[in-house]
């Protein structure tokens, strides 16, 4: 079968979008099906990555265009917001304007870079927005007054955000208990990462099908022939460049709220853009789907590997070599190792080879 | 007779590459209603005054117009946007997309539509009927849904000039268009050609080799040869010179090799 669009269903497509969809159910109902503080961490962080994740892929997978700027805006939505919030104390006013200012900031150099880079070669491209976030990273931390240096800025969240706010009370005025959750500021913080990044992944879903979606698509597989039959193909790919880093600026800000904290391990660090880079290739490029699977899956094991293993290692006590193979420390190795099986089994990611799988339904 | 204004001329057009001169001070004018076959041997620049054309390559020196216009300095979209379209002779698809969606490219680009954001494309109902128009005039129907990659060269060649219709522009240039193809599809593609070649709004370049076939569309031919303009007229004149003989036989006089 064959929807409008004209991609083909499979079997491998249903099989990803049902993940997807069981995802989504788990990251709504997390506060109440994970009810400890560090699921909670990871439950948001997921979403955050998400939409990082998916803002990326815009660019390497459906328009084939390398970067390495992308941490470098989420940098500058976290920033904006950290340091408004910080200046003017806890309040709305300060989140909105560190929005619009990230955004507004990562336009700037988005045109910027876009224009003087985007007609050269692709390595040249890549090279620059290298270039541009080791300047904006060093930067940070000079710049201390501002930005807290190496050690970041810690400051609070707006007061519905509170961990004392009550926003529902019992009959004693006490903060009310819903299937065991406290339905406190914690819980709106959780719903407020949730709802932003639900509604940017949504706008970027929407935007991949539309009319400009199917122009990035042809960019991707013939530059040439794209700009042939009437495709400013440099408008493009600025277009989508600052879309993208728009997008990562606006998640970059929803995180520093959740955070209440941000520095440069946070918000700034390549460490972020392997991250990024390590989830796009796991999940599959040029799906958003994909997006959802590979950003799950990286920081699920980043969180939990070492816990799984320090339990074999305990199990397999007494057996020889095992327990010191499985030892926590070695979490790292056995990543790379379960990435290197991922690519060598999905050469196009989990969605991405899955969905190609399965009889034409 | 009196001639309308060509709706595209080429002036004194040069490029080298180096030392090696492709299109050498080529001079020539184009009208709507006129179908012109442009021969000569392997090598001898057709390709590369195609790309001087439609824009993928930039004149060393000497002008393009358009209507009048000169089009010299704009880019390739720009050029499509003017109305210049055409199809390549080495196939040049999206290769992952699927032969609808290949069409509807160039059939929202033609709409103007490129930029619309906030609608899905399946939504666009106006520009996947005149997709779909295109496939069926281009017998690609059976195929809408294929991977332009998986295609047989015939069918690959055939949504080459799909792309080049669904564009509708005012000048065709067809780069060998039925190079390769089978016997029982080449037919498909020159009924295509004759049928634009019977508006009188519409101006066709065509590159071919097919004796046949020249003779069955030529309104005019013109001889590349060295990059340089060798012959312009009349087709049965033009084939039956000394020149033509000359060049295609391979001893004409080299004075630029
Ligand atoms: N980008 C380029 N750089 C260098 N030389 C080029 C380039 N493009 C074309 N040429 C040279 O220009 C000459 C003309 O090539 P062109 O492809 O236009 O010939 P053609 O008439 O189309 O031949 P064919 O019948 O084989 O298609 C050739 O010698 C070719 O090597
Ligand atoms: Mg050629």
């Amino acid at each position: 079968m064959t929807n409008q669009t004209g991609t083909r269903t499979t079997t491998g497509t249903l099989i990803v979008k049902g993940t997807v969809a069981l995802i989504a159910a788990l990251l709504l109902f997390a506060p109440f099906l994970f009810q400890d503080v560090r699921s909670l961490e990871v439950a948001a962080r997921i979403c955050i990555f998400i939409v990082l994740v998916a803002s990326f892929d815009l660019l390497i997978g459906y328009t084939g265009i390398v970067s390495f700027a992308h941490t470098m805006f989420f940098g500058f939505g976290a920033y904006g917001a950290a340091i408004l919030l910080k200046q003017m104390g806890p309040g709305w006013t300060p989140v909105l304007l560190g929005a619009v200012a990230g955004v507004a900031v990562s336009i700037v150099f988005a045109v910027a870079i876009g224009l003087l880079s985007l007609r050269v070669k692709a390595i040249f491209f890549a090279m620059i927005t290298l270039a541009a976030a080791s300047v904006v990273l060093v930067l940070a931390s000079q710049l201390s007054h501002l930005t807290g240096g190496e050690d970041g800025i810690t400051y609070k969240a707006p007061d519905l955000f509170k961990p004392a706010t009550k926003l529902l009370t019992d009959a004693d005025g006490k903060v009310l208990k819903v299937f065991g959750v406290r339905m406190n500021g914690k819980l709106a913080a959780y719903y407020f990462v949730f709802a932003s990044c639900l509604v940017l992944f949504l706008v970027m879903l929407r935007f991949t099908v539309s009319p400009v979606g199917t122009v990035l698509k042809a960019i991707r597989e013939n530059e040439a022939r794209a700009e042939a039959i009437g495709y400013r193909v440099v408008a493009y790919r600025t277009f989508v460049f600052c879309l993208s880093a728009a997008i990562a600026s606006l998640a970059g800000t929803v995180y520093a709220v959740w955070l209440k904290y941000t520095g440069p391990d946070t918000a700034l660090s390549f460490a972020i853009m392997i991250d990024i880079l390590l989830m796009v290739v796991i999940g599959g490029m040029g799906t958003m789907w994909g997006a959802v699977i590979g950003a799950v899956l990286l920081t699920l094991a980043q969180y939990y590997l070492r816990d799984l293993m320090g339990a074999a290692s305990a199990a397999l006590e007494g057996v020889p070599i095992l327990p010191e193979l499985t030892a926590p420390d070695r979490w790292l190795f056995w990543l790379g190792i379960i990435f290197i099986l991922l690519v060598y089994f999905f050469p196009k990611g989990i969605a991405g080879t899955a969905m190609e799988k399965g009889a034409r339904s | 007779m009196i001639m309308s204004v060509p709706s595209l001329s080429t002036r004194e057009l040069t490029i080298r590459f180096g030392g090696h001169v492709a299109v050498n001070a080529v001079s020539c004018d184009f009208h709507p209603g006129e179908l012109t076959v442009i021969v000569g041997p392997n090598g001898a620049g057709k390709t590369t005054y195609f790309n001087l054309i439609s824009g993928q390559l930039t004149a060393s020196s000497g002008i393009v117009t358009k209507d009048g216009t000169d089009i010299t300095r704009l880019s390739p979209s720009a050029r499509a946007g003017q109305g210049i379209g055409r199809a390549f002779q080495l196939t040049n698809l999206f290769p992952q997309l699927t032969v609808l969606e290949n069409i509807r490219l160039a059939v929202q680009a033609r709409a103007g539509q490129g930029w619309r954001m906030f609608r899905p494309v399946s939504q666009f109902r106006g520009l996947t009927e005149k997709a779909e128009h295109y496939l069926e005039r281009t017998r690609l129907t059976a195929l809408a849904h294929q991977t332009a990659a998986n295609l047989p060269h015939g069918d690959q060649r055939k949504l080459e000039v799909a792309l080049l219709m669904a564009m509708e522009p005012d000048i065709y240039m067809f780069d060998e268009p039925t190079a390769g193809m089978s016997l029982d599809h080449a037919p498909d593609v020159l009924d295509l050609i004759a049928g634009i070649k019977s508006d009188p709004t519409k101006t066709v370049l065509l590159v071919e080799h097919k004796m046949d076939v020249v003779r069955a569309l030529a309104d005019r031919i013109i001889v590349l040869h060295n990059g340089e303009l060798l012959a312009d007229g009349d087709p049965a004149e033009v084939m039956s010179s000394q020149i033509v003989r000359d060049v295609y036989l391979g001893n004409a006089t080299e004075e630029t090799a």
